[in-house]
Formats: C-alpha cells, sequence, structure tokens
C-alpha cells in the first residue's frame, strides 16, 4: 500500500506514572479510508486520538516510537508548530455538541474564527467560505443560519456546525470521537451519511472513534477494537464482522441486543396492572410582568396505555418527545392530570399521607447511574431508605437483612452495603438503583433509560438482571429508551410516542416487524444493524 | 467565679461538641474521615496549633474575682497567672527587649544634675546593671533556660509514657503524623515556657502607647478573635442554612418570602445596621448602671452584641450560595428517587440536601472565621468595634497604624498582631482543607 497518512508506532500512555491507559498500541490510517477504533468505555480509544494531537491532561506521560502524518513525525514538532497543525492538517470533532461550541458568538464567526487561523483570507471570501462550508455539512438554508446562535440550532445541526468548523482547516485526516452519542436515532444516521458523503467528496481520512459496534459496521472501511489500552484485533470491516478471531470481539458481537430476539415473547394475555387514561403534562410558559401564563409546552398530550401484571412496556421516542416526563409523572414527581389506575387504585385522587403509602407501588431507575444515588450516603443506607420511610416498624437488623437479601438479588456482594457508591462503576451502581427500587416491593418499576449511559457488555448483563428480577418476581415495567435494539431484548408491547402523543402501540412484533406509521418505519430504519454475518456468531 | 455571657456561649459550645462527639463515637462513616484526618501531618499539626490558641483562649473565659486583690476587679485565670505582665507597665513606647523608654525625656541623674536621654525602664530589664554589653548574653542566657525548662518537661512526659506502657509509646512515636505533632508540641511548649521565662524580666513584644506590655496584649487577643469568629459564626449558620435550604427546596411563595428579606438586609449598609446597634446597647447599659458595674462586663456585653449583629448581617452571602445549591440538588435523580420512595419532605432535607451543601457552609465558615477576625480590626478603626478598653488584635492595629509615620516607626504592635491573626487563620484554613478533603467521600477513596 502507499505511505498512510497517520501512522501510530508503539504509543504508550501513563496517567500518574503508574495507571497505563494506552498500552504499545500501532496501527495506520490511509488516505481516502475510514477507520474505526472500537471499545468500552475506558478502553483508552479517547487517550489515543488526544495523544495524536497532544492535547493530553497534564498528568499522563506519552511514550511512541513516532506518530507520523504525512511521514512527518509529529513528536518532533514543537507545541508552537503543532498549533499549526491541529486544525489544519488534522481536524477533531467532539462527543458533545452542546459543551463544544460558544454559546455568545453566532457560528458564522466561530467557523470563519477557525478559518481565518489557517488561511489568509480576505474578509469577504471568508464569509463566502464559511457559507460553502455550511453548504457542505447541508444545513438548510445557511445564509440566515450564519447568524445564528449555537442555542437556535437544534443538536444534530450543532454537530454539524462542529463538522464545519473541523473541516475549515481542509484537513487531511478527521478524527470523530462519538460524533452522534448524544443524538437521536434518526439525526445519528443523517450525520454518519454526511461524514462519509464527505469524505467521498474531499478524499480525506476518517478516523472513528465509537462504542457502538452496529454504527461502524456501517460506515468503516477497517475496524480495531481496543480492550485496556490494547488493540486486540484488527480487520477489514466485511471479515472482521463475519469471522471475530479475538475472544473479546466475540464477546462484545455477542452482546449486541439484536432486532431478532422479538420473536420469541410470549403472547400470553394478563390482567392489567396499570391503566393510564387521557394522560396530560403540561408545563405553563409565563411571561410578562405578573407572570401570567400565556401558552403551555405541552410535553405529554393525551395519553392511554395499559400495563399487565408481569410484562414490560417499551416507551421509545425521540430526545424530547416526553416519555421521561410521562414516566416521571406516573410517579408523581412532575404534576400531571389524567386517571392513573394501579392495582385498582386510583393515584391521582390520592395527596399527602396516602400517596405516600401508594408510592411503593411505582417505582423508578434512572438513566444517570452516577447522579442518582447520594455521594454521601452508604449504600446500605441508600437501599434501606424507602423501607425506613414505608414500613418505620421495622428493626434495624431486618432492615439489614433485608438490604443483603436485596444485593444478592442484584448479584452484588453483601458487603457492599458499607461503601460509597463511588467505589463503584457504571453497571454495578445501576444494579444498586434497581436494588433500592426492589426494596419497597414495587408492582410496576418506571426504566427510565436505564442502560444507555453503559458499554454494550454490561447493558446486555443489566437486561439480563431485569428479565431475571421480572420471572422471579412477577414485576412489570415501563422501559423507557429510544434504542430499539434494546427494546427487541425486553418488551412485551411498545408504545411509540413522538411529540408528546403515543402514535401506535402494539405487541413487539407486531411494532418492529410491521410498523404502521411512517414516523415509526423511519426509527426502524435508522437503527443501525450489522450487516454482515451477524447470525452467524450468534450464541 | 463569675460567669459572664460570653463565657456561658462558649460553655455552652463546648458542650455541644463533646455532646457531638460522643454520639457520633460508633458511626462508623463518620469515624473512617476522622481516622483520615488523624493520619494527615498538615491537618493534625494545624489541629495542635488551634488547640493551642483555643486552651489559652479557655484559660481566658475563667473569670473570677481574687481573693488577695484590693481593687475588686474581676479577672481570668489567664491574668491571674499573668499578673506581673498586666501590672508591669511602663511609661510610654518601648521597643521589644528594650531597657529604655523609646522616646527622650528630661531625667535627673544621681548627683542631682538634669540630663535629656533615655530612660531606664521600670521592669524591663531591671536588673541589669550595665545595660549595652549586658543584655544579649542575658536574653540568651534566659531563652535557654526557659526552653530548657519546657523541653525538659515534655521529655519527662514522653519518659512516662515509655515507663507506663511500652506499647503507648510504640503509638505515640510509630508514624510519622505522630512524630510531626510531638515535634510541633515540643516546639510550641518549649518556645512558650522561654517566652514566659523571658517576659518576666522583658517586655519581649515592647510596651504600647501607655506603657502596657504588647505581648500580654496580643494574648489577650486570642479569645476576643475566637469569640467573634465562633460566636458570630454560631449565629449566622442557623440562620443561613435553614433559610437556603428552605427557598432553595420548597421554591415558589417561601423563596419568594426569604429573598425578599436577605435582599433588603443586603441593602442596608452593614456598618450602618453595627453602628446603630452598638449604639443601642450604650444606652442601654448607660440607663442600665447597675447591671453593668464593672469594665470587663460592660466590655463584654459589647463584644457579645457585636456578634450577634455580625451575625444578622453576614448570613445573606451563605444562604445565597446555599440556595442555589439546593435549587440544583433538588433536581438531581436522587432526591427524586427518594420522593418515589414516600420519603417525607423533611428527611430529605436532612438526609440528601444537607449533607450535600456541607461542604459549602464548611468552605464558607471558615472564609468567614478569618475574615470576621479582620472585619473585627476594620470596625475598631472607626470605633464601633469591641470596647476600647478591652483587648483584641483590632484594637492594637488601631493603635499602632497612628505611629506608623512616627521615625523610627514604632512597629512591634503592628507586627504581634499580625503574627498572632496569620498563625490563627492560616491553621484555621489548612485544618479546613483537610476537614473538607476527607469528608468528600469522592476524593477520600482515591487516597
Amino acid at each position: 500500500m502507499n505511505n498512510p497518512i497517520l501512522a501510530i508506532e508503539h504509543l504508550s500512555v501513563t496517567f500518574n506514572y503508574r495507571q497505563t491507559v494506552v498500552d504499545d498500541i500501532s496501527f495506520a490510517i490511509h488516505a481516502g479510508e475510514t477507520f474505526a477504533l472500537v471499545g468500552e468505555s475506558g478502553s483508552g480509544k479517547s487517550i489515543t486520538a488526544l495523544s495524536v494531537l497532544r492535547l493530553l491532561p497534564n498528568n499522563a506521560r506519552l511514550k511512541a516510537e513516532a506518530i507520523k502524518l504525512n511521514g512527518d513525525d509529529l513528536l518532533k514538532r514543537s507545541e508552537f508548530e503543532l498549533c499549526k497543525i491541529r486544525g489544519r492538517r488534522i481536524g477533531f470533532i467532539f462527543q458533545d455538541p452542546m459543551s463544544s461550541l460558544n454559546p455568545v458568538m453566532t457560528i458564522g464567526s466561530q467557523i470563519e474564527e477557525v478559518i481565518k487561523l489557517h488561511f489568509d483570507l480576505p474578509r469577504d471570501a471568508l464569509k463566502q467560505r464559511a457559507l460553502e462550508l455550511l453548504q457542505q455539512v447541508e444545513i438548510p438554508a445557511p445564509q440566515q443560519r450564519i447568524k445564528d446562535y449555537p442555542h437556535q440550532l437544534s443538536g444534530g445541526q450543532r454537530q454539524r456546525v462542529m463538522i464545519a468548523i473541523a473541516l475549515a482547516g481542509k484537513p487531511d485526516l478527521l478524527i470523530a470521537d462519538e460524533p452522534t452519542t448524544s443524538l437521536d436515532v434518526t439525526i445519528q444516521a443523517q450525520i454518519l451519511a454526511l461524514l462519509k458523503n464527505i469524505q467521498q467528496q474531499t478524499g480525506m481520512a476518517l478516523w472513528l472513534i465509537s462504542h457502538d459496534l452496529a454504527l461502524v459496521s456501517s460506515i468503516a472501511d477497517r475496524v480495531a477494537v481496543m480492550q485496556q489500552g490494547k488493540i486486540v484485533e484488527t480487520g477489514a470491516t466485511a471479515e472482521f464482522f463475519s469471522q471475530p478471531k479475538h475472544p473479546y470481539t466475540r464477546k462484545l458481537l455477542n452482546a449486541l441486543p439484536s432486532m431478532q430476539s422479538c420473536l420469541t415473547h410470549s403472547a400470553e394475555e394478563k390482567p392489567p396492572l396499570l391503566q393510564v387514561s387521557d394522560f396530560y403534562c403540561y408545563y405553563p410558559i409565563r411571561k410578562g410582568l405578573f407572570k401570567r401564563i400565556v401558552d403551555y409546552v405541552r410535553a405529554v398530550d393525551g395519553v392511554s396505555f395499559n400495563i399487565q401484571q408481569g410484562k414490560t412496556l417499551a416507551l421509545v421516542g425521540e430526545s424530547g418527545c416526553g416519555k421521561t416526563t410521562l414516566g416521571k409523572s406516573l410517579l408523581n414527581l412532575i404534576p400531571g392530570s389524567g386517571r392513573v389506575v394501579i392495582n385498582g387504585v386510583e393515584l391521582n385522587a390520592l395527596s399527602g399521607e396516602a400517596l405516600r403509602q401508594q408510592r411503593a407501588n411505582i417505582q423508578i431507575v434512572f438513566q444517570d447511574p452516577f447522579s442518582s444515588m447520594n455521594p454521601r450516603m452508604l449504600v446500605g443506607d441508600i437501599i434501606a431508605e424507602g423501607i425506613r420511610a414505608l414500613h418505620p416498624k421495622l428493626s434495624p437488623e431486618q432492615r439489614k437483612a433485608r438490604v443483603g437479601q436485596l444485593l444478592q438479588q442484584v448479584d452484588l456482594p453483601e458487603d457492599s452495603a458499607l461503601r460509597y457508591p463511588h467505589e463503584f462503576s457504571g453497571g454495578q451502581r445501576q444494579r444498586i438503583c434497581i436494588a433500592r427500587a426492589l426494596a419497597v416491593d414495587p408492582k410496576l418499576i418506571v426504566c427510565d433509560e436505564p442502560t444507555s449511559a453503559l458499554d454494550v457488555s454490561v447493558q446486555a448483563q443489566i437486561i439480563q438482571l431485569l428479565k431475571t428480577l421480572q420471572q422471579e418476581k412477577g414485576v412489570s415495567y415501563l422501559f423507557i429508551t429510544h434504542d430499539l435494539a434494546v427494546v427487541a431484548e425486553i418488551a412485551d408491547d411498545v408504545a411509540v410516542m413522538y411529540k408528546g402523543k403515543i402514535i401506535e402501540q402494539g405487541s413487539v412484533a407486531e411494532i418492529l416487524t410491521q410498523p404502521k406509521q411512517a414516523y415509526t418505519k423511519k426509527l426502524l430504519a435508522a437503527v443501525p444493524v450489522l450487516e454482515v454475518g451477524q447470525s452467524a456468531d450468534k450464541r | 467565679m463569675i460567669i459572664l455571657w460570653t463565657d456561658a456561649l462558649i460553655y455552652l459550645l463546648i458542650a455541644v461538641m463533646l455532646a457531638l462527639g460522643l454520639y457520633l463515637r460508633g458511626k462508623e462513616h463518620i469515624q473512617r474521615p476522622l481516622q483520615q484526618i488523624g493520619c494527615n501531618k498538615i491537618g493534625m499539626v494545624s489541629l495542635v496549633v488551634l488547640l493551642f490558641f483555643v486552651l489559652i483562649g479557655l484559660l481566658d473565659s475563667v473569670h473570677f474575682k481574687p481573693a488577695d486583690d484590693k481593687q475588686n476587679e474581676i479577672v481570668s485565670l489567664l491574668d491571674y497567672w499573668a499578673t506581673p505582665l498586666r501590672e508591669h507597665g511602663e511609661k510610654t513606647y518601648s521597643a521589644p527587649f528594650a531597657t529604655t523608654l523609646y522616646s527622650k525625656e528630661m531625667m535627673m541623674l544621681e548627683d542631682g544634675s538634669m540630663q535629656w536621654g533615655y530612660p531606664r525602664l521600670e521592669f524591663g530589664g531591671r536588673h541589669l546593671t550595665n545595660p549595652e554589653t549586658e543584655t544579649i548574653p542575658d536574653i540568651l542566657q534566659k531563652a535557654l533556660y526557659g526552653w530548657a525548662q519546657g523541653a525538659s518537661l515534655i521529655v519527662f512526659f514522653i519518659f512516662l509514657m515509655w515507663t507506663l506502657s511500652a506499647e503507648r509509646y510504640q503509638r505515640l512515636t510509630g508514624n510519622s503524623t505522630a512524630k510531626a505533632v510531638l515535634a510541633v508540641v515540643f516546639v510550641i511548649v518549649s518556645c512558650s515556657y522561654a517566652l514566659i521565662y523571658l517576659s518576666g524580666y522583658y517586655h519581649v513584644f515592647g510596651t504600647d502607647k501607655v506603657g502596657e506590655d504588647v505581648f500580654y496584649q496580643a494574648v489577650k487577643s486570642i479569645r476576643t478573635g475566637l469569640v467573634i469568629g465562633t460566636l458570630t459564626t454560631l449565629i449566622m449558620l442557623p440562620m443561613a442554612i435553614i433559610f437556603g435550604i428552605l427557598a432553595g427546596f420548597f421554591r415558589g411563595w417561601v423563596d419568594d418570602i426569604i429573598q425578599y428579606i436577605y435582599t433588603t438586609l443586603n441593602s442596608i449598609p452593614g456598618v450602618l445596621l453595627i453602628a446603630a446597634s452598638i449604639l443601642m446597647v450604650q444606652v442601654y447599659m448607660a440607663n442600665h448602671e447597675a447591671d453593668f458595674t464593672s469594665v470587663i462586663v460592660r466590655a463584654d456585653m459589647r463584644l457579645l452584641f457585636l456578634c450577634m449583629i455580625l451575625g444578622v448581617t453576614s448570613w445573606t452571602g451563605l444562604c445565597r450560595l446555599l440556595r442555589a445549591e439546593t435549587l440544583k440538588l433538588r433536581e438531581m435523580e436522587y432526591v427524586q428517587a427518594a420522593s418515589a420512595l414516600g420519603v417525607k419532605q423533611g428527611a430529605i432535607l436532612l438526609r440528601h440536601i444537607l449533607p450535600n451543601v456541607m461542604h459549602i457552609v464548611l468552605i464558607s465558615v471558615v472564609l468567614d472565621f478569618s475574615s470576621l477576625v479582620l472585619a473585627e480590626a476594620v470596625l475598631s478603626y472607626i470605633n464601633i468595634g469591641v470596647d476600647p478598653t478591652s483587648y483584641s488584635w483590632g484594637n492594637m492595629i488601631n493603635g499602632a497604624r497612628l505611629e506608623m509615620a512616627r521615625e523610627p516607626i514604632v512597629w512591634w504592635s503592628l507586627t504581634a498582631a499580625f503574627v498572632f491573626m496569620f498563625a490563627l487563620v492560616l491553621a484555621a484554613n489548612l485544618f479546613a482543607d483537610v476537614v473538607q478533603d476527607a469528608f468528600d467521600p469522592r476524593r477520600s477513596g482515591n487516597e
């Protein structure tokens, strides 16, 4: 092959002189190629990218034989020279488009600023070039949009602006670090198509960093898998997915939830546990001197559904469609109006002490395992909190025994009770959250994207745990998610939500295989699927 | 024994802290950070320094009327032990370790003639016959003697430990933190012995305008500093915490009312409030002269009122911080999970909100402690601080500022106040840093 654009030889990165994050890795990226570096969180993939640009945090130490960009060793360049390479020859796109743009500058001036750094252009040409870039990233009506501030754009558009900024220096190599993780599925597909498109136009190399194997399979030419700082397997995409060699790769592929699994669910009818009818949740918009209510944000707009005992209803929709609001207002955390009947008790008619007693029936597991536990409480106290509140008569010994039992149920060691939440990994924390919800013997658990902050393999474990608990205890779930593949794994029924309304509901097989609404079809089409040899390795 | 108002509050504070200590003894998750503090060198050393200050402050808070006193004056234990220092007044300024006054005077020689010169001090260096040559060897000798006394006391103590229980001796000198603490105790005790011994013969920090010993003034000021720092915080804290958390948690009309209160309070200049309240106390004391017979009682009343009014004017800043933090915390998912679990609102406030704002409280308490000690100095400057007759670093600085322009400069009052204030505030800051690190579970885990 011809000379690679980027060649990394024996790169190692150590933190604080002892913690090796990247361990002696070598690879090369060629011109016009899409190279994907895949790995779970903490495997060192982002650090690898940052060390190419020498943007590592202060406590990191970098060691490498060579990092060559077009044959030019970056390690021998001074910091000053490297500044001219960053953005000019290597573009970088970060994960979070919300925090990567300066909120007080128009997007036009932010793009122009980067162009000015690298090219000496007169003012008109500068603006012209910014417009071209916005056109290139397919932002509609760039003439008007160029004067907009970041908050006026949607998440997908902001990511497009970030791409435009990265392209401003006409780089040979574009590094995209999880470019679509914080975006909805439909927008994710658009952004990927855009990246591919631009790459074909310009012929630059694209280095994609992702944790999502399915996504990578649809776009990359070559894939490398990283585990604990080492590259365990590299290969061309087709070959990689059809014949994975390394056991870790196989494990990753097997952990992927697959759309086929929905066909195995039983269709047996059970009596309804939760009945929701005509449920509304409006936020008032207040304006003017006296804060009069001028309008409402219709977060949940007339929703009706049932959940059967011991079954799972998946609530699917893009971010901002009101699914989380619905989940929280079922628990009375957000005020809503409408009929909510659980186990024959009408929740909305209750208030005060009577409501507090009924709270045991519905519990919630949140998305973010980091903010959902009080960092200053011991895990044992966190789990025991609900028992203390709702069964105050239990003695401390009984409570302790119950906590031990709960920890066992979620497969955590019993001595976890005396540790703090920060000592646990994301998946373990989610187990603690599940134990906390289970502590009061709920009939229904609202799971608000419980797996979206977790790695694939951990995600599979949590879903398995939820399924096991359902079989043992007959608990029902309202599973809120945007990930249709997970839905196929766990749900019995699906409700699709769009702009505060449920537009389609039915059994999981029905919705996933024969969707009726155009929106559902669009959602399904946007889900990245492993294209090659997927079923062959599924075991 | 006579208990003044501030004494009573100090005793109360100590009782509360002891009770808290007993209550927390069995709590495992509180014990761990405490042990971590116990292993931290800087933390323990600054704690020792703080305790030394507190000890002096406490000695100064036990007031009584000595039986042998002729003037019917209320004195503290510290005063009683430092009686020579208290009574060895000079005429006016004298430099540290000086044997003569700082200014020239007409003095009568032995032969009856008059001469313009520096007269000998009445007490400083009295025992010397030929001050020019004898002073320095005498100071060194006496310092060494006093130092040796203190040093031997500590050595004797360690020896006692060793003979009584070898195991305990091992624990005392086994790890590096204990060694550091022991070293600091050794330095403090031996140096204070040297200072005490020296101050029997000299004015170690010189004398002020009316000839009072500056060392004595600085030591007496420790109590004033501690009282202003702790009592004010004690008055301010409950208001700030309760109002701040309630406003942030309940929002709505509760928030409106509390915000209204502190915005109003904030818009009145603090100095004006303080001046008004001090004036009120003075008027009150003038009308009830029978209740305030002694100078000390009057000064104490004024100090107490100063603490109170400082507390009332200074809670708003912390309250606002806590309100903002609570607004953030109440949206956290663990708070929502707790209310989904049917935990009562009071319990949520106590278990979830309060512990998570404590770091802010701790930081601002320490910063406030230092700034209050400094504020006292500023207020003394415009004569609305502590009573001019009571000892405080503020009064010392205020007195010294007038002499800054003098040539040669009178530097010792200012320096003494600065050194004592610096040591106290630095120790408090360092200790608070360590406490904060230890009680933050996210950080202590990485150690």
